[in-house]
């Protein structure tokens, strides 16, 4: 019989579902989490991106929690971390990082005025630790291990725990309550606390005590020093003996009016400022290479120099006679290293600080004969952090890596979870990683552009003359709208473009929270909503079978 | 047009939505409760602009009408990939008749209403740019100068489409149609010919006029509120990018979308009784050539036989455009 269509035809609504157009298709979309290079960056492995997250939605005291799952020092890092994070934060290639350590800063003092505490300890696990050392790294493992359900012993040689913390960052980077509370908060969470408890030799202490493991973290504190010509009319002394002084006795360490101070590191800076505190009328740094080499990080040198330090770059200080330094002139060969240019000055001293590098001692390791102990002091560890010895471990700054309090809390928090896996007989396996999102995957269109808020400092007068902390912090709206400029590089962070540009209806809004859900009976594989994904939270794969 | 002054929200109004933001400052396109009026299952190639800005424009329109609104729509790649008997794609009432008269079959569907008093039931007509530029053009006209109640959308996808790619009065200078090949002194659509309809419809003098793009959401989302607050006749030209037309790879549509706005070949503008009102300011604007180079209907001004006059000529366009309408934000 001949197909007799009727002159008008109804067709029932959304008929068409009878059709699954996923048979076109070649290629699939996916969701998928990709490593924030923050993240990546983070010596002590936050989670940067999450925390930053819950910032931006008012979330503070979780956004709070996220961080102290990896480094229980948020308000002290927030200060003195050298943020790798913001270095290699995808929105610099926009305009400006996201000035996570500000937030990081505005989330640890906020937890210490609403006395928020550290998460409840696992259930007591019957093992006790020694931890040596109560600096970054040392704070960082006797919390991660009290997490995990160990009792705690830590001790440290001075009057009171923090190590370089106290005794080498200066109280107007680092103001001492802040200090204070977060240790103290550590100290709460059950980790026993020993100060003034030097330990000349490791093996004996271990010997008449058991403990079920070790981690050591005494650091470098040992100033390296070099052999100069000297009649001894200008007194030298180095960078860590005289920051340490300011610490325990700070009425007296005295440096006389003309300081100069010798090395470009962030020591070098902080005992130059320092220097400026106390009243010297005139404090110069002398550096073998320029400016740009210097490896101080560059706002130090720059509000070093705003406080009045005057920087000597390409001299070497070749003799002391008559109360002057003699100081070679240099210049950059090819590669960049400083050469002898023929020049020479004076200049006139009433002292002169080393701040050359420092190195470890090591001396307390002498009952162990397996411990290797390199040149400048420092001992090899496995991947696990634990030395030749069996059941001690090791990290922070007398382990060979880079000499930053984040990295010894990354240390702290890895020797941790070692620790407790060698003590119950297991071994930690590896997490597979997931791929980096480089900024290439971002469709940066979907960003505004937004400046970074940055922090106020304090007036100049006041630098120049007390210890008060130089920067300000953001405030609460600060704060929230600067981790709005988040990117959220790798991860879904809902913003309904997928949902809405799907030309096949083929994406289901799962509600808040839930995130999407791809129908791959419609979806045609054309690629749009990974295109328009802001964050490169999605990619296209080849059509499986 | 500027649609919100959110405070900082991570991706401002730029996406679709943001977990940050009330779901009444978002797209409705971002919501779950949006219409889906053209729904899956159609047959329109992979990345089909057309598909999409048809459903932004309706669930608008669905949404502000409480659902009551209805749809005529002339024959194009719309009407043939969204009804291939026996199968509708449509969640509202639609109606198609010819490839010309969808204007005067609205206006019909408009009197039949107000004849049984059913002022609360909306009427839209839409169609490709070949059956509103060129052959639905009088009928059009006529819609306009009696300013019938409807509002009407043109998806201009600068060609015939639905029949294999012919050059419409929409087609751009230079762009390759199965009817402009590339040939000759003068390759692809001439210079100085087609019709520029927003301005032709601004003409007629009805109350609302304005162009939108596939690449901005809420600024489309928003001018068809702006128009359905209005009752006559009402016009808006929204740009769809066509992969298979115009040789772009299906995953660049709204990209394609974005670069036409932000080079200022397609100038985003409302007007109101013949007169523009607004327009709204190039982001980050970008060459023709960033906009022409992913499409292979443009291939002849690249490569070896690279054509820097031909660019330079599209150039022109669209700075003329930009200062036409005023495209660029003025210096603080
Ligand atoms: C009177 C008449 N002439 C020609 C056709 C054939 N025809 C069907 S669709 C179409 C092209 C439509 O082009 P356009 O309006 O731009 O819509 P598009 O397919 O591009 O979306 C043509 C020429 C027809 N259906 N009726
Ligand atoms: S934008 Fe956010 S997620 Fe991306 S690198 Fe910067 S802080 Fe990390
Ligand atoms: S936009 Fe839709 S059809 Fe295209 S790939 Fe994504 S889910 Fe599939
Ligand atoms: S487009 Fe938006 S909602 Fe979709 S996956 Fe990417 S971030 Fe998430
Ligand atoms: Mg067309």
């Amino acid at each position: 019989m001949a197909f007799n269509p009727p002159y008008a035809i109804t067709l029932d609504a959304g008929s068409s579902l009878a059709n699954k157009t996923g048979s076109w298709r070649t290629e699939q979309p996916l969701y998928l989490d990709r490593l924030p290079p923050c993240n990546v960056s983070c010596p002590a492995g936050e989670n940067i991106q999450a925390w930053l997250g819950l910032t931006q939605e008012g979330r503070y005291r979780e956004a709070w929690e996220e961080i102290v799952i990896n480094n229980p020092l948020p308000a002290i890092h927030g200060r003195v971390c050298y943020h790798p994070c913001e270095d290699s934060c995808n929105r610099t290639s926009l305009e400006q990082p996201v000035n996570i350590h500000a937030i990081e800063r505005f989330l640890g003092d906020l937890a210490l005025q609403e006395g928020w505490p550290l998460p409840t300890p696992a259930e007591a696990s019957g093992k006790h630790i020694l931890v040596i050392g109560g600096g970054p790294g040392g704070l960082s493992a006797a919390y991660h291990l009290r997490q995990l359900g160990h009792e705690v012993t830590l001790m440290d040689a001075k009057p009171a725990a923090g190590g370089m913390l106290r005794y080498g960052i200066p109280a107007y980077r680092l103001p001492r309550d802040i200090l204070d509370a977060e240790i103290e908060r550590i100290q709460r969470s059950g980790v026993h606390i020993k100060v003034d408890t030097s330990i000349d030799n490791l093996a004996n202490t271990l010997h008449d005590n058991r403990y079920d493991a070790t981690f050591l973290a005494v650091g470098a504190h040992v100033g390296r020093h070099i052999d100069l010509k000297t009649d001894q009319s200008v007194p030298l002394t180095d960078a860590v003996d005289f920051l340490n002084g300011m610490e325990s006795s700070p009425s007296s360490p005295s440096l006389g009016n003309r300081v100069v101070v010798y090395g470009g590191g962030n020591t070098a800076i902080d005992v130059a400022r320092t220097a400026v505190r106390l009243g010297a009328e005139q404090v110069t740094i002398v550096y073998r290479r320029t400016q740009e080499k210097m490896p101080a990080h560059a706002f130090e040198i720059e509000e070093a120099l705003e406080e009045g330090v005057e920087l000597r770059a390409l001299r070497t200080i070749t003799a002391i006679t008559d109360g002057k330094l003699q100081l070679e002139t240099m210049e950059l060969d090819a590669d960049g290293w400083p050469q002898p240019s023929g020049g020479s000055e004076t200049l006139a001293a009433d002292s002169l600080v080393y701040a050359l590098g420092q190195t470890v001692n090591a001396a307390l390791l002498q009952g162990y004969p397996q411990i290797e102990v390199a040149a400048d002091g420092t001992i090899s560890v496995d991947e696990r952090m634990m030395t030749a010895a069996e059941g001690l471990f090791a990290g922070g700054d007398m382990v060979p890596a880079d000499r930053t309090i984040t990295t010894a809390v990354g240390h702290g928090k890895k020797a941790a979870r070692h620790i407790h896996h060698y003590l119950n007989d297991q071994q930690l396996q590896p997490r597979a990683k997931h791929e980096t999102a480089e900024f290439d995957l971002l469709n940066t269109w979907y960003y505004p552009e937004e400046p970074m808020r940055s922090q106020p400092l304090l007036e100049m007068q006041q630098r120049t003359t007390t210890f008060n902390e130089v920067l300000d912090g953001l405030g609460e709206l600060s704060s929230k709208l600067e981790a709005q400029r988040c990117m959220s590089c790798g991860n879904c962070f809902e913003c309904d473009n997928c949902y809405a540009v799907c030309p096949d209806n083929a994406i289901t809004k799962l509600g808040r929270g839930n995130r999407f859900a791809i129908d791959y009976d419609y979806c045609k594989g054309c690629g749009l909503c990974v295109e328009e994904c802001p964050c490169g939270a999605m990619k296209m794969v080849p059509e499986i079978g | 047009m500027t649609t919100s002054t959110v405070e900082f929200h991570q991706t401002g109004d730029l996406t679709a939505g943001n977990r940050l933001q009330d779901e009444q400052q978002a797209s409705r396109q971002s919501t779950q409760q949006r219409f889906n009026s053209l729904t899956a299952g159609h047959r329109a190639c992979q990345g089909c602009g057309e598909a999409l800005g048809a459903r932004f424009a309706i669930d608008k329109v669905m949404e502000l009408t409480g659902d009551r609104a209805f749809v005529v729509n002339a024959t194009g790649c719309l009407e043939v990939f969204t009804t291939p008997f026996p199968e509708s794609s449509w969640n509202v009432p639609w109606l198609h008749s010819l490839f010309g008269n969808a204007p005067a079959v609205a206006t019909g569907v408009a009197a039949a209403l107000r004849a049984q008093g059913k002022s609360d039931i909306r009427v839209v007509a839409q169609g490709g740019d070949g059956s509103t530029v060129d052959i639905g053009f009088g009928a059009l006209s006529g819609m306009f100068e009696r300013n019938d109640d409807v509002l009407y959308f043109c998806y201009d996808n600068e060609a015939y489409m639905n029949t294999g790619v012919q050059r419409s009065g929409a087609t751009p200078p230079m762009a390759r149609t199965a009817t402009t090949p590339i040939a000759g002194a003068n390759p692809g659509n001439p210079f100085g010919q087609g019709k520029n309809m927003p301005l032709i419809a601004m003409a007629h003098g009805i109350p609302y006029v304005a162009t939108a793009t596939i690449s901005h959401l809420r600024d489309l989302e928003a001018k068809v509120a702006k128009a359905m607050e209005i009752r006559g006749a009402r016009y808006i030209h929204i740009h769809v990018p066509c992969p298979l037309g115009w040789g772009s790879e299906p995953a660049d549509t709204v990209k394609l979308a974005r670069l036409a706005a932000e080079s200022g070949l397609f100038p985003l503008f409302e007007a109101e009784h013949g007169e523009v009102t607004d327009s709204s300011k190039i982001r980050r604007q970008v060459p023709v050539e960033e906009y022409l180079k992913l499409q292979r209907r443009y291939a002849h001004l690249f490569g070896k036989s690279a054509d820097a006059e031909g660019i330079a000529a599209i150039q022109k366009i669209a700075d003329t455009n930009i200062r036409r309408f005023k495209l660029l934000r003025e210096e603080e």
